[in-house]
C-alpha cells in the first residue's frame, strides 16, 4: 500500500514538473511567435514603403522628364515612324 | 496495584455537552462548505473577472486601409505608418530649454506648445500629427517625460495630381473624404479587431487568451484605370488647357470592348499628398459631376435615330441652302452655308440645318427614346459619388424649335462620362455597356440600342469627319483609321448664350475597323483665339489616342505610313 502511494506521489511530482516546463515552453514559444509577427508586420510596412518608393521613382512624369532632359530623348514625329506589320506566318512578308 | 479510579474520571458529565460540541463543529464545517460553494460556484464569475483584470488586457489590433491599384496592379494609393507626437499634459515635465527645442523640431510656436501642456485636465493631446520618421526619432531623443509617439497611418498617392480627382483623398484620421476613397470607404477601411492577452509586470505579452474579434484589413481595390493612359491623358489635357488658356478641361478614355474607364482626368488638378492646401473647387471630378451642353457631338445620335426610324438613308440628300432655316419664330443658321448635303455630309460638315431637318421628320418620342437609351438624363451609375444624371426634358413638352436645337446638342446637358459612354453604341455595333471605374472580372451584359447596320453606317460618317473636308482632320492618328465628332457650343450664361464663351469637345474612337478605345475630350472656355472642337479638342484626342493605342499594342489598321499632315485649308469650321 505504501509503495503504491509512493509511486503515485512520484508520478504526481513528475506530472507537475512537466506541466510547469511545458507552460514555460509555451510562453517562450509565444514570445517568439510575437516577435515573428511583429517582424512580419514591419516587413509588410516596409514592403508598402518600398512599393511607394518604387512607384514614386517610376512616376511617368519623372521618367519622361529624365528621358528628355538627361538623355535628350524625344517622341519621334509621326513622319519618322515606320510601322512594320507582323510577317505572315511561315513565310516572308 | 489496582487501578485506582481517578476521582475526576469517575465524574459523570451530562451527555448534551459533547453533543453540543459536535454540533458546533459540524455547524462550523457546514458554514465553510457553504462559503466555499458560494465562492466557487455562485460568485465565481465575478471573482474570476476581478482576478483576470489584474493580469489580462484587451489590446486593439488596427486594420490597415486597403490599397488602390490600377488594372495592372500599379499602386495609386498606399497607406504607410507615420508617427504623431502626442503628450499627456499631466505627466509632462519639461524645462524651458527643452520646450524651445521641441517647438523648433515640431515647427510650432513655443507659446502654442505651452498652451497645450497647460491643459492638464486632458489625458491626451496631439502636438503634431504625421511627422516624417526622422523628425519623430529626434523628438523621442529629447527624452521628455509625458511626450510620446503615436503610430498612425498616412495615405500616399504616388501618381499625385494625375489621379487626384479620381482617387480623392482621406481625412487626417484615414477616412475617405472624396471621390473613390469615399465611395469605397466600406471595403477600403476594413475593421479593427481586438484580442485578450496576459501581460506580465513589464508589459510584455506572455500569453494569448482569446481573439475577441479578428481584425479585417481593408480590401485592395483594383480600378479599371490604366496608369499609363491616365498619365498620357492628363499630360495632353494639361498642355492643351494651358495652350488655349482655357478655364478647365476633362478627358475620358473608355475601353470599347467592356465599357471600363481606362482614364479620366481633369484640369485644373490638385496635389492629394498635401492636404493642407486642399481646395474643394479644384477637387471636383468635372468629367462626372459637371454638366455641359454637348453641341454638335450629339448630331450622330440624331442621324442614328433617323436611320433607325427609316426616314433617311446615309446617302439621302438634305437641302441646307441657303444657310438659314426658320422653325417657328426662330431661325437656325449654318455659318458656312452649303447646298444639298447627304446625311453623311451633314455629319462630316456638322450642319445644324441638316440635323434639325432630320430631327423634325421624327416623332419627338423616337428621338427622346434614343437619347434616353444611350444614357442622357439617366445617372450613369459608375459608382462615383456625386455623379450627375444631366437634363433631358420629356418628349411631350418639346416645342418644334426645341426638338430642332436638341438635334445638334442644345437644350440638353450631359456629363463628359455620359457622352463618352453613349459613343460606345457606334464603337460596338449598337451595344451599350455600363461604364465602370472598377476592374471588371466578368464580362458585363450589354444592351442593344441600335441595329448593327445603323451603327456601322454612322461609324463610316464619323470616319469622314476626320478626313479632309471634315471638321476635324487634326484628330487623325498615323497608322490608324479614326472616327469621331467635334462639338463647339456657346456657354450658357444667365438666361442666354454667351457669344464669346465656348465649350469645345471631341468624341471619337479608333481603330475604326474594330474600335478598341473611345476618347472624349472637353475644353471649357478656350481663350487663345481658337475655339472650335476641331482645333482645340481634336489634337488632344489624336495625341492621347495615338499613345494609348501604342501602349495597348493595337495593330494599325490604316495603310501603313499613310500620314496625312493636318491640312488646315481643308478643315471645315464647326457650326456653333
Amino acid at each position: 500500500m505504501l509503495r503504491l502511494n509512493l509511486l503515485l506521489l512520484g508520478a504526481l511530482a513528475a506530472c507537475a514538473l512537466a506541466l510547469v516546463t511545458s507552460q514555460h515552453q509555451a510562453r517562450k514559444l509565444y514570445v517568439e511567435l510575437q516577435k515573428e509577427q511583429e517582424l512580419a508586420k514591419q516587413l509588410e510596412v516596409e514592403w508598402g514603403q518600398l512599393q511607394l518608393e518604387a512607384s514614386t521613382w517610376a512616376t511617368h512624369a519623372r521618367v519622361e522628364k529624365l528621358a528628355t532632359r538627361m538623355l535628350g530623348m524625344r517622341v519621334p514625329p509621326a513622319s519618322h515612324v515606320q510601322v512594320v506589320p507582323p510577317a505572315a506566318p511561315g513565310g516572308r512578308p | 496495584m489496582s487501578p485506582v479510579a481517578h476521582p475526576e474520571l469517575a465524574l459523570k458529565l451530562p451527555a448534551w455537552r459533547s453533543r453540543l460540541l459536535l454540533l458546533a463543529l459540524l455547524t462550523w464545517f457546514a458554514a465553510l462548505a457553504l462559503r466555499a460553494l458560494y465562492l466557487q460556484g455562485l460568485h465565481n464569475d465575478f471573482l474570476q473577472q476581478k482576478g483576470e483584470s489584474r493580469y489580462s488586457r484587451v489590446i486593439e489590433l488596427t486594420a490597415t486601409r486597403g490599397r488602390i491599384v490600377d488594372r495592372n496592379n500599379e499602386p495609386l494609393a498606399i497607406s504607410t505608418p507615420v508617427e504623431s507626437v502626442a503628450a499627456s499634459p499631466a505627466d509632462v515635465e519639461i524645462t524651458p530649454q527643452q520646450e524651445k527645442r521641441l517647438a523648433r523640431l515640431l515647427e510650432m510656436d513655443a507659446g502654442e506648445l505651452r498652451k497645450k501642456f497647460a491643459d492638464t485636465q486632458r489625458e491626451f493631446v496631439y502636438l503634431k500629427r504625421q511627422l516624417p520618421p526622422d523628425d519623430a526619432a529626434r523628438v523621442v531623443a529629447l527624452g521628455i517625460p509625458g511626450v510620446f509617439l503615436q503610430r498612425e497611418y498616412r495615405r500616399y498617392y504616388p501618381a499625385g495630381e494625375v489621379t487626384a480627382h479620381l482617387i480623392g483623398i482621406t481625412d487626417v484620421d484615414g477616412r475617405g473624404r472624396e471621390a473613390l476613397e469615399l465611395a469605397f470607404e466600406q471595403e477600403l477601411a476594413g475593421r479593427a479587431g481586438n484580442r485578450r492577452v496576459i501581460k506580465d509586470r513589464l508589459g510584455h505579452i506572455v500569453e494569448d487568451m482569446e481573439s475577441i474579434r479578428a481584425p479585417q484589413h481593408g480590401r485592395t481595390l483594383a480600378l479599371s484605370i490604366d496608369a499609363r493612359i491616365q498619365y498620357l491623358a492628363y499630360r495632353e489635357l494639361k498642355a492643351a488647357v494651358a495652350a488655349h488658356r482655357a478655364r478647365a478641361g476633362g478627358i475620358v478614355v473608355l475601353d470599347a470592348a467592356t465599357g471600363e474607364v481606362l482614364a479620366m482626368a481633369n484640369v485644373p488638378s490638385f496635389n492629394p499628398n498635401n492636404r493642407d492646401r486642399f481646395d474643394p473647387q479644384r477637387a471636383r471630378n468635372r468629367a462626372v459631376t459637371d454638366l455641359f451642353e454637348p453641341g454638335s457631338t450629339l448630331k450622330p445620335f440624331t442621324a442614328a435615330a433617323a436611320l433607325e426610324a427609316g426616314t433617311v438613308r446615309p446617302e439621302s440628300v438634305i437641302q441646307t441652302a441657303p444657310g438659314q432655316f426658320a422653325v417657328g419664330n426662330r431661325v437656325i443658321h449654318d455659318a458656312h452655308p452649303q447646298s444639298a448635303l447627304t446625311v453623311a455630309q451633314v455629319i462630316q460638315k456638322s450642319s445644324n440645318i441638316g440635323a434639325a431637318k432630320m430631327a423634325l421628320d421624327l416623332k419627338p418620342e423616337t428621338l427622346w427614346s434614343l437619347f434616353h437609351q444611350v444614357g442622357f438624363g439617366v445617372p450613369p451609375r459608375s459608382g462615383f459619388p456625386g455623379e450627375v444624371s444631366g437634363r433631358l426634358r420629356a418628349a411631350a413638352s418639346w416645342r418644334p424649335i426645341e426638338q430642332a436645337t436638341l438635334s445638334y446638342g442644345h437644350g440638353i446637358s450631359v456629363s463628359l462620362l455620359q457622352l463618352a459612354r453613349a459613343y460606345l453604341i457606334f464603337a460596338t455595333d449598337g451595344e451599350l455597356w455600363p461604364a465602370v471605374l472598377v476592374r471588371r472580372e466578368a464580362p458585363a451584359e450589354a444592351t442593344r440600342v441600335i441595329s448593327a447596320s445603323t451603327a456601322q453606317a454612322v461609324r463610316r460618317m464619323l470616319e469622314m469627319v476626320v478626313e479632309p473636308g471634315g471638321t476635324a482632320p487634326r484628330a487623325q492618328v498615323a497608322g490608324y483609321r479614326v472616327a469621331g465628332k467635334t462639338g463647339t457650343a456657346h456657354k450658357l450664361e444667365g438666361k442666354g448664350y454667351a457669344s464669346d464663351k465656348f465649350v469645345s469637345s471631341f468624341v471619337g474612337f479608333a481603330p475604326a475597323s474594330g474600335p478598341r478605345l473611345v476618347v472624349a475630350v472637353m475644353i471649357d472656355e478656350p481663350a487663345a483665339g481658337q475655339h472650335t472642337g476641331g482645333a482645340v479638342a481634336a489634337p488632344v484626342f489624336s495625341a492621347v489616342m495615338a499613345g494609348a493605342l501604342r501602349a495597348l499594342g493595337v495593330p494599325p489598321d490604316a495603310p501603313v505610313n499613310s500620314v496625312m499632315p493636318p491640312p488646315d485649308a481643308q478643315e471645315i469650321k464647326e457650326e456653333v
